[in-house]
């Protein structure tokens, strides 16, 4: 359950963003969206171990399998306008935020229809018109620059708010320090969020980080924080809304640590179970699969019902085939493309006409 | 036309790009407050408030990658270094996100900002304060890396570094901060890319860049005594690197010394080299010879830091050497 801090006086009062948390809760097309969004995730995530089983994505791939209610949670409180930055475990977390399955599955099979252009791969989802500003390959690399990204809300005195994703072993950086330190002195718009899945590889948190309640790291940056469990999308919503609505209203940002668990291994070369955690630690964590928590409180509550499960799970399946026929009928990007994207050859030397190719 | 320091020359032309795009900022430490460590920011915090001109913690990979972030979304950030030695700490978002988010995002992420700040050896400082970093950050595609040895070229590439839409590294000679020259008082640039012929003669191509420019000039001016005329070679920008300039001057004069105050090993005079082996070949009358620092980390002591540093008479006889003189 979460633990709600109250040091700097700023836990959140009834407002606009937790009142649209709560009514989810009451909300059985809203519920029914969620399960969809997580769906999708699962059985995209299930196709893309099949694709790398069979050589059609390449290099490194971290599956999402497990997590589904973070980025569903997460996202599902965001505006278009909001931003979000993100690791390189980044393929859910972009369909949650409404990225094309076909554009995400070219990328992850090279092609030219990608996101980026076949240049990015998993690791790398990028897309402009979502305002997903990058899956980041380097551990910890991403937080400053969400802290940049609060900086220019704050510069701009917008009122949109960046959601900074990261596993837990994120807090044992130098970077994660520097950019908490700089958004809390500063009173940045930005909402940082541990996805604490217990391991980094094969590192229990326990055995890398001192502390282990680890949005605790927050205090030193006097910012608001909480921890919430992430396996149940509401509580995910919850605490999140809290934190968005102090971000937007407030410039505040939080540290918000969300406890998850992975149910495949790190990467496509990691066994699922075996050396750093046992089988049985695995299945106890399977009991609490996110899609199966809602599933069966939505059934039982009877909003839905064998025949709608079916249904979905049909839909899903197709739309997921279809990313992945999409995919491979998308060519290979064209080798002009190798030498493209560089460098540009725009400068601002007119100011007013830089300012509308930059808000285009 | 007035005659101002090469400091004051970046300051000015920094101040004019933030009076003309409000998108601009200077980020760094000491930057505001306390003017600037080498007062390139004199009087901004006053003229553009704590929002566009701001004192961060010592923390350069954090305000590096503020400075990416914020370029990510659409600001312009002007991140300083107070000096080069220590974006070494930052590097990681200088060569991982700044240089390949454009390319890795399929060209969906334009990130125009500048990292900028003294490079090089000033005197005494020893080993961690003393290293000139063109070569390294020369390596990256998907950067511009520009350095300006004066006050002119200062004000001109800054202004273009601001204005240009990608990551631009601007390498500030430390020693040079002081020097003179004149500058106009108006609004123009130096075009990225370009070298410039700064003298010309035709024993000889002295091709250099950043620092090093004046003491190829010195070694000009006491070279001509002797009769001797060389072609002074500023690369000014070394990525991306004026090619046609470097073969223009050694065709001409068929003979060439590199003066550069990194180290010998993949420094930029290794880059040249190649550049003057591949279109050159037929025309060279001697093998080219390199001035460079001295292959260990620089030394504290007077004397020896006098030994290991590149200097007027380290390249004149370079020079002499080319020529079979001596
Ligand atoms: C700076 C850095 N060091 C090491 C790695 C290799 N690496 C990739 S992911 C990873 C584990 C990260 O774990 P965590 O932050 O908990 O995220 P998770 O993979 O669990 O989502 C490591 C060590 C890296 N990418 N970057
Ligand atoms: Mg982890």
């Amino acid at each position: 359950m979460a633990k709600k801090k109250s040091d700097n006086g700023a836990t959140a009062t009834a407002t606009a963003d937790n009142q649209k948390a709560d009514a989810a809760r009451g909300d059985a097309d809203l519920r029914k969206e969620f399960l969809r969004s997580m769906l999708l995730q699962r059985r995209f995530e299930e196709r893309c171990a099949e694709a790398y089983a069979l050589g059609k994505i390449g290099g490194f791939c971290h599956l999402y399998i497990g997590q589904e209610a973070v980025s569903t949670g997460t996202l599902s409180l965001l505006r278009p306008d909001d931003y979000i930055i993100t690791t390189y475990r980044d393929h859910g977390q972009a369909l949650a935020r409404g990225m094309s399955p076909r554009a995400v599955m070219a990328e992850l099979f090279g092609r030219k229809d990608g996101v980026s252009g076949g240049k990015g791969g998993s690791m790398h989802l990028f897309d402009k018109a979502t305002n997903f500003l990058g899956g980041h390959g380097i551990v910890g690399g991403h937080v400053p620059i969400a802290t940049g990204v609060g900086f220019a809300i704050k510069y701009r005195g917008g009122d949109q708010v960046c959601i900074c994703f990261m596993g837990e072993s994120v807090v044992n950086t130098g970077a994660f320090h520097e950019a908490l330190n700089m958004a809390g002195l500063w009173k940045l718009p930005v909402v940082y969020i541990i996805e604490n899945n217990r391991y980094g590889m094969g590192t229990a948190l326990e055995r890398a980080s001192a502390i282990h309640d680890i949005y605790e790291r927050g205090a030193a940056y006097n910012m608001p924080r909480a921890q919430c469990d992430g396996q149940d999308v509401f509580e995910v919503r919850r605490a999140v809304a809290e934190a968005i609505e102090r971000a937007r209203t407030e410039k505040v940002p939080t540290l918000l640590e969300i406890r998850t668990y992975r149910f495949m291994g790190h990467s496509m070369s990691d066994a699922v179970s075996g050396t750093y955690r046992s089988k049985a630690e695995l299945e106890e964590h399977l009991k609490r699969d996110p899609i199966i928590l809602l599933r069966a409180a939505m059934h039982d509550a009877g909003e839905i019902d064998d025949a709608w499960m079916a249904k979905l799970d049909e839909d899903i399946k197709k739309e997921v085939q279809d990313a992945w026929d999409f995919a491979d009928q998308s060519p290979e990007p064209p080798l002009e493309a190798l030498w493209e994207d560089v460098l540009v050859d725009t400068t601002s030397d007119d100011v007013e006409a830089s300012k509308a190719a930059a808000s285009a | 036309m007035p005659v101002i320091t090469y400091r004051d020359a970046l300051g000015q032309g920094l101040r004019e790009e933030m009076q003309r795009d409000d998108r601009v900022f200077l980020m760094g430490e000491e930057v505001a407050v306390y003017q600037g460590a080498y007062k390139v920011s004199k009087g901004f915090l006053q003229e553009f408030g704590e929002m566009r001109v701001v004192d961060t913690p010592i923390t350069e990979l954090g305000f590096a990658g503020v400075g990416v972030g914020a370029a990510m979304v659409g600001l312009r950030p002007v991140i300083e270094f107070m000096t080069w030695n220590f974006a070494l700490l930052a590097i990681d978002q200088v060569v991982n996100v700044a240089a390949k988010t454009l390319y890795m995002s399929g060209g969906q992420f334009k990130m125009p900002l500048v990292f900028r700040g003294p490079n090089g050896a000033a005197l005494q400082l020893a080993a961690q304060h003393s290293q000139a970093w063109e070569s390294w950050l020369a390596h990256i595609p998907g950067l511009k890396v520009v350095a300006p040895g004066t006050p002119y070229d200062a004000k001109g590439l800054i202004k273009a570094a601001v204005r240009d839409d990608n990551p631009v590294i601007v390498l500030e000679g430390e020693m040079l901060y002081n020097t003179k020259g004149e500058v106009p008082d108006e609004d123009y640039i130096v075009p990225i890319g370009k070298a410039d012929l700064k003298r010309e003669g035709d024993h000889c191509s002295i091709i250099t860049h950043g620092k090093m420019v004046l003491v190829a000039m010195q070694v000009a001016d006491t070279l001509a005594k002797e009769g001797i005329n060389v072609d002074v070679v500023d690369l000014r920008t070394v990525r991306p690197m004026d090619v046609e300039a470097i073969t223009a001057s050694v065709r001409k004069t068929n003979r060439a010394v590199l003066l550069e105050e990194g180290w010998e090993i993949a420094g930029i005079g290794a880059q040249v080299v190649d550049y003057i082996q591949r279109e050159c070949f037929d025309d060279l009358d001697a093998p080219v010879v390199r001035v460079h620092q001295a292959d260990v980390p620089m030394p504290y002591a007077k004397s020896l830091e006098k030994a290991a540093k590149p200097d007027a008479a380290k390249t004149i006889a370079a020079v002499k050497k080319v020529m079979y003189i001596d």
